[in-house]
């Protein structure tokens, strides 16, 4: 069974949200980096960047297939984990800590509120 | 995507569950992608050995006294002078000189030949065979259902074959040898997709569970794993081996491949397609498969990106089939290029996403064994 801490946020297509203030930490959830398997690159965004909610924001490649990465609010990018270009397998090893994968600056931040819950996304997984 | 109950089941589906492979579709088959992760399978086979469940892939009996005149109109390599107990890598075309399916095709008796087909092309073989079938004194029999296949491959094979097999004859390479095993036929082939040295093993479906089991037993010690379908694909896209549907298709021919030498164009009998291979022979693709590695680092390159020419505006080809070499940790891949591009060591440009990279062209295969 995968890992599904309770006090982060998630969406449908399996990104995880931490949110602090107004910043929010995307990566993708356990669940999601155990179907993709091996992660074998992460095309981060750009600092700087705006996103809209559900905008393509970055890209996770495994050894199968590529995989779209979305922002799960609107703002803009102000941090991208770098170590990741090093070593992508950390999205695998570790998913909710060193598997970060950005930072957006919420323009607004009630609009987390439309996020899921924890016991909303292990339903989602059924 | 159809759900997965409603998908083929091999003899060895629950097997696989059992053992927490993760199942997923494949050619309308219930697969294991994989079980504790594909590099590292990968890495079991080119350093020790795993074990594949291939009992999706196709298996046919062709018997008669024409069948070997037969089976030479309708596939590209030398059937008549394939020997008993042996077996080749062969072709089956259309009209065109395109493939249709690529298959191992082996003689168990003077009038009597196996072949192991592809799982997704399977009824197209059939039905293509049939329909040129009439003319001759021949039997088709599809065994597929009944039969399961487990490929145990790599550098501790023949090593784990001593273990199964103690007082047994080890087949050469490319042969095929045929033994009772627990009270029914085996059959034991000495080949494989991967690039490595190894073993296919075909059975009774019913059979095929127990010596599963008993196969991963007698090799745990030698770092030995079970092994699913995503491995099978990186290890044979570094040996360079064609994946029909991707790098092989009904407008891809054996020459523009690159598998000429799996093409008798002198042999007795005309084969379907033989008229397009003389063509393209004599005036030289249009179009070659190459392989490549790419040179910096980036995403992997993927089937269908286009390829260019350094700084080039129109593309000169395109990825056939891609991804990331666990052994050369980096890019890699097939793709179908223009015949004038298509040089070893020329530089090429892949894009992925609207950004280039470099890549190289390079000789097959991309992984050998040493």
């Amino acid at each position: 069974m995968s890992q599904i801490p309770e006090n982060l946020k998630y969406t449908e297509t399996h990104e995880w949200v931490k949110i602090e203030n107004d910043i929010a930490i995307i990566g993708i959830t356990d669940h999601a980096q155990e179907e993709l398997s091996d992660v074998v690159y992460v095309e981060l965004p750009e600092k700087g960047a705006l996103t809209e909610e559900q905008s393509t924001a970055a890209v996770v490649e495994s050894v199968k297939a590529a995989s779209d990465i979305y922002a799960p609010l609107k703002g803009e990018i102000i941090e991208v984990n770098e170590s990741l270009a090093d070593d992508p397998s950390l999205v695998n090893s570790s998913p909710y800590e060193n598997g970060w994968i950005f930072k957006i600056k919420i323009d607004d931040a009630s609009a987390a509120k439309r996020l899921k819950s924890s016991q909303e996304y292990e339903e989602h997984l059924g | 995507m159809p759900s997965l109950d409603s998908l083929k089941k091999t003899p060895l589906a629950e097997v696989h569950e059992e053992m927490g492979a993760r199942m997923v579709e494949f050619s309308g088959w219930l697969m294991p992608v994989q079980y504790e992760g594909i590099i590292k399978e990968h890495h079991a086979v080119r350093q020790n050995a795993g074990l594949f469940d291939i009992s999706h892939m196709g298996n046919f009996i062709v018997s008669g006294n024409q069948a070997a005149e037969f089976l030479d109109t309708m596939l590209t390599n030398h059937v008549g002078k394939l020997e008993i107990n042996s077996g080749h890598y062969t072709l089956m075309l259309n009209e065109r000189g395109g493939v249709i399916d690529d298959l191992l095709l082996y003689r168990i008796s003077e009038a009597t030949f196996y072949l192991v087909v592809n799982a997704a092309k399977k009824d197209e073989d059939l039905s293509w065979l049939k329909k040129h079938a009439k003319d001759f004194k021949v039997t088709l029999n599809d065994v597929s259902e009944e039969t399961a296949g487990l490929a145990l491959q790599g550098p501790r094979s023949e090593e784990i074959f001593r273990r199964l097999f103690p007082h047994k004859e080890m087949p050469f390479r490319n042969k095929i040898e045929f033994w009772k095993w627990s009270g029914s036929e085996m059959a034991v082939a000495r080949t494989g997709y991967t690039g490595e040295d190894g073993f296919e093993f075909f059975m009774p479906g019913e059979k095929a569970a127990t010596f599963w089991n008993l196969v991963l037993e007698k090799c745990q010690d030698l770092g030995c794993k079970p092994c699913g379908l995503g491995a099978r694909d990186t290890l044979r896209l570094e040996a360079c081996l064609p994946l029909n549907g991707s790098d092989l298709a009904p407008g891809i021919s054996p020459i523009e491949a690159g598998l000429k030498m799996f093409v008798k164009l002198n042999k007795e009998q005309s084969f379907v397609g033989r008229a397009v291979l003389e063509e393209q022979l004599s005036q030289g693709p249009s179009r070659r498969l190459m392989a490549f590695a790419v040179k910096q680092t980036g995403a992997p390159p993927r089937s269908h990106y286009l390829v260019y020419a350094p700084k080039g505006k129109e593309p000169i080809g395109e990825v056939t089939s891609g991804g990331v070499s666990p052994m050369l940790e980096k890019g890699i891949g097939l793709a179908l290029i223009y015949a004038q591009y298509a040089k070893v060591n020329t530089d090429i440009e892949i894009e992925i996403r609207g950004k280039r990279i470099l890549a190289k062209l390079e000789n097959k295969p991309l992984y050998k064994r040493s």
